[in-house]
């Protein structure tokens, strides 16, 4: 296997996220996810650039670069033009690539994310659908939600909304041959590779924990991830 | 001599933003959560501003969301985006407008890759062709909606039935603007106003009357972070976000919040009702919650339509108080009802109170 900071370089986002890190701080003074996580975006980019390929294996295997909210105000203010944010991007790509995502409890999540979002986008052509967002998991949708789920058609009717039908508009249905597309782009740029990892790895480590392990959005993995419950191991 | 200089200054501040015929683009968590929105911004460009719009069934996603969740490769967003410019090239456009930040960002964000790195240019060509049997040319001008009704503000105020006023008290409405970090954070340039000063929002607040609210987190991110929400055990950190913009803004005494991106709209309505829920707290003075809209929301009621064909009941924080203190006539009976005035009963109160 190459040196994973060779690997790195592989990525666009690397290459364009990482010049020459001073180490000011600044992108940790303004970063969202490191008022609220014990998180530093500064320490991230000083580990990875230097070069140093346990520590770059130690931090594919953490928890800490499954913090970042992505919301690149880091890029916005880095004096030297570098983008903490495209370096994350690149390290979570690379501890999926190498399976090492599933070594810590936030990169274990990656699984729920690929089984909704992922597979929504698939299914639906939306990376979020309607009749997939229920208030078990998204309580805080609330009851004004709740009352739009129950009168679905009416009141999206009402809205000038196409929920389902076929042509233009709101909610419409994608049609097959657009599904088709996205189903064709996805084989062939990577992403059901990265699907199929995601579900290959996170089995494995099912099986190492001795949580059942199915499809879709009830199996105990799944719900464990998810959820956030803790395991003993 | 010395105006010239003071405009060459501001020109990286303005931006292009085309006068017609848009390929518009939909947004995944506005046709969801405001599924009335998008089809509110098609009239008021159709049928008020006399505009051509392609309103494509063909779309998809971005796949933004996935991107930025890290579940999909680059590679993936490239090419989607690549089948989407195609779409616009064979209906005949080369303006496209998009309906979402995070997708704005997205397509910003491919383009000047594209740009900088030709050779990726190459590579999604030859991986759309492969997967689809298309080829594609990037848009001439890329424009989110805000910008396309900051761009004709003047000629909406023009049509107003409205200001944003307080007719109570005879002030005008102060009025807090969320651009959203994705508009102008990672591309300052493709942004009205940049980073620093931006003014999509704040141009509306101003040509309609209202007073800009200026709070210490007025730049800090709504707390989408992606994977950050999307998993109910990070779900923390949005709250927590969230929070801290509404405890900055709450001495302001603001009487309603417009934002500029779906999720940002989302988070800062329905992250009040959880904290009023969890710690009995409202940021405004009477329990009430403060209103979010968006911009075409707000455009609607300056031009007077009736708020609740235009979707302002699906927002979780009540608009009616907005509505009362704008002296906005409405009938509240017809608020939850379907067409033809069915009646589809009414959601569950809140501690966030409700006005009917």
């Amino acid at each position: 296997m190459k040196n994973l900071y060779e690997k790195l370089t592989e990525d666009i986002r690397f290459t364009e996220g990482l010049s020459a890190c001073i180490n000011c701080g600044t992108c940790t003074a303004i970063c969202p996810a490191a008022q609220f996580y014990d998180y530093d975006p500064r320490n991230i980019v000083n580990i990875v650039q230097s070069r140093n390929n346990n520590e770059i294996e130690a931090l594919l295997k953490s928890d800490m670069i499954w913090m970042c909210g992505e919301c690149l105000s880091c890029k916005t203010r880095c004096p030297r033009n570098n983008v903490p944010g495209y370096v994350i991007q690149a390290l979570r790509a690379l501890s999926i690539e190498t399976g090492l995502f599933i070594e810590s409890e936030k990169g274990r999540q990656q699984l729920a994310l690929k089984r909704t979002i992922g597979e929504h986008i698939l299914k639906y052509g939306y990376c979020v659908y309607f009749d997939e967002i229920n208030t078990d998991m998204y309580p805080e949708q609330g009851p004004v939600w709740e009352w739009m789920r129950e009168n679905a058609t009416d009141i999206l009717e009402r809205l000038g909304a196409n929920y389902k039908g076929d042509g233009a508009g709101t909610l419409r249905k994608i049609c097959q041959e657009s599904l088709n597309d996205l189903q064709k782009i996805f084989d062939v740029t990577g992403a059901t590779e990265r699907f199929e990892k995601i579900e290959k790895y996170s089995e494995q480590k099912a099986q190492e924990l001795g949580v059942s392990y199915g499809k879709g959005t009830s199996d105990d993995y799944f719900k464990m991830v998810y959820n956030g419950e803790h395991t003993s191991k | 001599m010395k105006t010239e200089k003071v405009s060459e200054t501001w020109l990286s501040y303005q931006k292009e933003i085309a006068d017609d015929n848009y390929y518009f683009a939909r947004s995944c968590i506005r046709q969801n959560v405001l599924p009335a929105a998008e089809e509110l911004f098609l009239k008021i460009l159709k049928t008020e501003l006399g505009k051509n719009v392609f309103d494509d069934p063909r779309q998809t996603t971005c796949t933004g969301i996935a991107y930025h969740s890290g579940i999909i490769p680059m590679e993936t967003t490239m090419t989607v985006v690549a089948r989407q410019f195609a779409l616009m090239n064979e209906a005949g456009y080369e303006n496209f407008v998009c309906s979402c930040v995070t997708s704005f960002g997205i397509y910003s964000e491919v383009m000047e890759t594209w740009k900088h790195f030709p050779e990726t240019l190459t590579k999604t060509k030859e991986l759309l062709k492969k997967a689809t049997g298309k080829d594609f040319i990037p848009p001439k001008n890329l424009v989110h909606t805000s910008d396309v009704i900051y761009k004709f503000r003047k000629e909406i105020s023009e049509k107003a039935k409205f200001k944003l006023h307080n007719k109570t008290t005879g002030e005008p409405l102060k009025v807090i603007e969320h651009i959203g970090c994705h508009y102008a954070k990672i591309f300052p340039d493709k942004g009205i106003g940049g980073a620093e000063y931006p003014y999509v929002l704040a141009g509306l607040i101003d040509e309609w009357g209202g007073i800009r609210v200026d709070y210490p987190e007025r730049r800090h991110c709504c707390g989408f972070g992606f994977r950050q929400y999307l998993i109910k055990a990070n779900r923390g950190y949005s709250v927590a976000n969230t929070k801290k913009k509404f405890d900055s803004m709450k001495p302001y005494n603001p009487d309603l919040i417009i934002t500029n991106c779906p999720g940002c709209n989302f988070f800062m309505d329905r992250w009040q009702y959880v904290i009023s829920e969890m710690t009995g707290t409202s940021y405004d003075d009477k329990g009430y919650g403060i209103p979010v809209l968006t911009y075409e929301e707000l455009a609607g009621l300056m031009l007077g339509y009736n708020p609740w064909d235009i979707g302002l009941q699906v927002h979780q924080v009540d608009v009616v108080p907005l509505l009362n203190k704008m002296k906005y006539p409405f009938d509240i009976k017809k608020k939850y009802q379907g067409l033809n005035e069915k009646d589809l009963g009414k959601p569950k109160n809140t501690r966030l109170l409700s006005c009917c």
